[in-house]
């Protein structure tokens, strides 16, 4: 799966779709640009949003960020476990750091995001 | 408020770097503009460098603090006439919390907070002065003084750019300094008063130590000359890191001034305040004396403020910040937060704000609006935060 995981520039990443689902969660490189994370809203379950809205909100102690959708859909699930377990963002990032599962709309939408080089190309550009 | 008496702040064109600005880059600072510097705002996480300084001790780069020198016969006089704390009766080595004020139209001007004190004497018996600005305010207060100094008798130099100020920060900072001290230098170091200051020699350099700091803690504050703050930094650090010391940024300064109840000029305090109201009637002596902007802080003292400042705790996660309306029992505003973070040593968000008085007394329950949330927080009483008894302490003096 980490192979196929495809990422927004908004640095969330988002897994294949499975059983018309997939998972999406925010990138390694994300935690450690923000540090110190205390706090996460998450969307309503049933919430339909379109790609590039905002599902909810991280926070840490300097700041707040919002959470984009990676593609158009319904959200389905969310990891209500996570906003008291935030360090899992940093640590299992694809496995209990995951923050939502999503139905998308068009599951082609997720293959027009970056792949894992083009990603990396991406936070290599982006001064630390 | 009168353009004459607050000239706008410069816009520099690029930023100033302390004499430590390259060791911070060099080590992992994240280097963020801070009033007009290029300051670390963390090494790696604000929290773990926040939690060190109340646990042990924190390093913290505050060259970009102005610092001034007053000198000559006429030094101590004039800043008696210039300042809202007393400077009349202060001895050598000691320091005071102060504003700088102008007079003016408007209600009063307050440019600025700061620390002023009486280093020793000159060896023929006159008074030399010194001020600690903050560094937003630095070239304005400047030019304020200077436009107000008497013909003779009084020099005022900026030193800001040609030293360095390291704050060590917390239970440990005392002795570790006093530690990197010669003897006689050590002990005079640890018999230290709050809010005294001495000469000595740290790690081998020239050094003015204070008793004094923004975080809640115990420590000191270490001057230097430039030319020596990468040694002395240096040292102190690998004399803390064995005690689970640490570099701290900007971010960590934040925090710990928050949860200590401390104004930051541009947050709580600004031109137009009023002392009175956010609880700083310590930082203006009226008595018998005449200063800029005595006759409107006499008014503000007689009256009833509108806003006064409060702590806020909202028990949450989530924090208030800067800006965030405070909301009353009917929804309407009733203030507005000046500062707001999840505080550390807490362990949830809490606030400062300014609020009507009507909602000021501890135990009121108010509601800040975050974004597109509604905020419960509790008023309770500053500081948040005060350390343990015994640990910060000074000894009797020997």
């Amino acid at each position: 799966m980490l192979k196929d995981v495809r990422f927004a520039k908004s640095h969330e990443w988002i897994s294949p779709v499975a059983g018309g689902v997939a998972t999406v969660g925010i990138s390694a490189y994300a935690v450690e640009a923000l540090t110190d994370l205390v706090f996460m809203q998450l969307p309503a379950v049933g919430r339909k949003v379109k790609a590039g809205e905002s599902i909810g909100e991280i926070e840490s102690v300097k700041a707040v960020s919002d959470l984009y959708a990676p593609v158009s859909g319904e959200i389905v699930e969310v990891n209500s476990t996570l906003p008291d377990h935030l360090e899992s963002l940093g640590q299992d990032p694809f496995g209990a750091g995951w923050i939502v599962k999503i139905r998308p709309d068009d599951p082609a939408e997720i293959d027009a995001l970056l792949d894992r080089a083009a990603y990396e190309a991406l936070i290599g550009s982006q001064p630390h | 408020m009168s353009d004459s008496v607050t000239p706008p702040l410069p816009r520099p064109t690029s930023l100033r770097e302390t004499p430590l600005c390259q060791w911070h880059a060099a080590h992992g600072g994240r280097m963020v503009d801070f009033a007009g510097w290029n300051m670390p705002v963390q090494y790696a996480s604000i929290v773990d460098e926040h939690l060190a300084t109340r646990s042990s001790v924190g390093l913290f780069d505050v060259s970009h603090m102005g610092r001034l020198s007053v000198t000559g016969p006429g030094a101590l006089d004039w800043l008696e006439s210039m300042l809202t704390r007393k400077v009349a009766g202060i001895v050598p080595g000691q320091f005071r919390y102060t504003l700088v004020t102008a007079d003016a139209p408007a209600p009063v001007v307050i440019l600025d907070d700061a620390l002023v004190s009486r280093d020793s004497d000159a060896a023929d018996g006159t008074p030399r002065m010194g001020l600690v600005i903050n560094a937003g305010n630095r070239e304005r207060v400047v030019a304020w003084l200077r436009s107000r100094l008497p013909a003779t008798g009084v020099d005022l130099v900026d030193h800001t750019l040609e030293t360095a100020m390291i704050a060590v920060q917390g239970p440990k900072g005392v002795d570790l300094v006093a530690g990197l001290s010669s003897g006689g230098d050590g002990t005079r170091i640890r018999a230290l008063g709050n809010y005294r200051g001495t000469t000595a020699t740290v790690a081998g350099h020239a050094a003015a130590v204070s008793r004094t700091g923004y975080t809640g803690e115990d420590g000191v504050e270490v001057t230097v000359a430039a030319a020596d703050a990468v040694a002395v930094w240096e040292a102190i650090l690998a004399a803390a890191l064995p005690l689970g010391g640490r570099s701290c940024g900007l971010g960590a300064r934040d925090t710990l001034r928050l949860e200590a109840g401390m104004p930051l000029y541009g947050h709580e305090l600004g031109a137009d305040s009023d002392p009175f109201a956010l609880g700083l009637a310590l930082a203006v002596n009226l008595e018998g004396r005449t200063f800029p902007g005595r006759g409107a802080l006499t008014v503000l003292k007689a009256r009833q403020p509108e806003r006064v400042r409060i702590g806020l705790d909202l028990g949450s996660k989530r924090s208030a910040r800067e800006g965030n309306p405070v909301l009353g029992g009917a929804g309407g505003e009733i203030g507005v937060v000046t500062s707001g973070s999840f505080a550390p040593t807490i362990g949830h968000a809490v606030a400062m704000a300014l609020v009507a008085p009507a909602f000021a007394s501890e135990g009121t329950v108010v509601e800040i609006a975050i974004r597109d949330a509604r905020q419960q927080a509790r008023v309770v009483g500053l500081p948040f935060y005060r350390r343990p008894p015994g640990g910060g302490k000074p000894p009797a003096a020997g």
